[in-house]
């Protein structure tokens, strides 16, 4: 067997064509079952070699600065960087396009045996452990090492506004989200320019 | 049917550049917008189409198109999930490049640990969401619980706990 070592391998090349590319995000979105995310690091790092898995660290980073679903902008940093913006389309598109159709399928199936107890029982249960799969993954985010810090409190400011209080996420996000952004830049400048003592 | 497109749009044009760390983040939002202002679904069915999404394969946005669905059908669901990944998409093209260069890391960072702490205070409102139109009975608390600590702890791939919260449904447990 094969030892794997992403990150030593020689300059990653990047797929030869935006279809190529189209039909990997295609194939790698409809293995993703609850996040496709860690499926996309191992077919674009491990299984094509398209990217190092520093670069993808990286594009991670940048997609998880910004808003929307981190692997929808994962998708338009990497389509643009091999294709522009005809990537950034063959990218979404592969990502989209068929799970979308599926979902549509779904919905449909849904309206017509909503109604039946065992579809209606399972879909209970699948609520309850999404639910549940929620809630751990939010705990699992305060172990990151960016919660170690007194801007932990408008994480649970926001959390008790919205949950406890019935608050609109709209106004908690407008006025903690620059707070904490000014804060983190306080902290980080502080922190690089050492006050002489 | 125009009325109900337009406002679908106009909300989910608003939530696409407040999602900080994902779509999960704002389902207080949606739920808020589509169930108790317009009143287009009941609660359950909010926590169903979101169920449903997250048995589904792809990515996780398309809960967004499943809510849109059941508004305003096939033309809801593209609406709201255009509407929702557009803008945050042309701001990751626009912004990209000038946060992968050296000055942008900083800014990057900064971002980073800013928006870390309220997306995780904000998704844990999603799931006590969820949680409260869920759980109707012990079996079902019970499940988010263990979904809860299993999926916080361990590893193990969601897949297998959602196969299992569908079988407990099925034969009427739930």
């Amino acid at each position: 067997m094969q030892t794997e070592h992403p990150s030593s391998t020689s300059p990653a090349s990047g797929p030869s064509s935006p279809g190529v590319l189209f039909l990997a995000f295609m194939q790698l979105a409809l293995q993703g079952f609850g996040g496709v995310l860690p499926v996309a690091r191992h077919a674009l790092v491990e299984k094509r070699r398209w990217l190092t898995m520093d670069a993808f660290t990286d594009v991670l980073a940048r997609s998880q600065a910004l808003p929307g679903p981190n692997i929808v902008n994962v998708g338009v940093s990497l389509g643009a960087r091999w294709f522009g913006i005809r990537g950034v389309f063959a990218a979404l598109g592969g990502l989209m396009l068929v799970p979308f159709m599926l979902m549509m399928v779904l919905c449909v199936f849904y309206a017509s045996f909503a109604s039946t107890p065992e579809v209606a029982g399972a879909l209970r249960g699948v609520a309850a452990v999404s639910a549940g799969l929620i809630i751990g993954t939010a705990l699992r985010m305060t172990a990151s090492p960016r919660m170690r810090s007194w801007r932990a409190l408008f994480g649970v400011a926001a959390f008790v506004a919205v949950s406890g209080m019935r608050v609109s996420s709209v106004p908690v996000l407008l006025i903690a989200a620059p707070l904490s952004i000014v804060s983190a830049w306080w902290s980080q400048r502080t922190k690089k320019s050492p006050l002489p003592t | 049917m125009n009325d109900r497109l337009s406002i679908l749009a106009l909300d989910f044009l608003m939530l696409s550049l407040l999602s900080v760390g994902g779509a999960a983040t704002l389902l207080p939002e949606m739920h808020r917008n589509l169930v108790e202002v317009h009143g287009w679904m009941r609660s359950e069915q909010f926590a169903q189409l979101y169920a449903l999404a997250q048995a589904a394969p792809g990515p996780n946005v398309l809960v967004v198109s499943a809510l849109g669905w059941q508004v305003a059908g096939v033309a809801g669901a593209i609406v709201s999930t255009l509407c929702m990944i557009v803008p945050s998409c042309i701001l990751m093209f626009c912004a990209d490049r000038f946060l992968a260069s050296s000055r942008g890391q900083s800014l990057r960072e900064i971002l980073d640990n800013g928006l870390a702490p309220i997306a995780a205070g904000l998704l844990g409102s999603a799931g006590v969401l969820l949680a409260r139109t869920a759980d109707i009975n012990t079996i079902a608390l019970i499940l988010t619980i263990a979904a809860a600590l299993i999926s916080w702890r361990t590893r193990l791939h969601p897949l297998w706990m959602i196969a299992l919260g569908a079988a407990l449904g099925a034969v009427g447990w739930v």
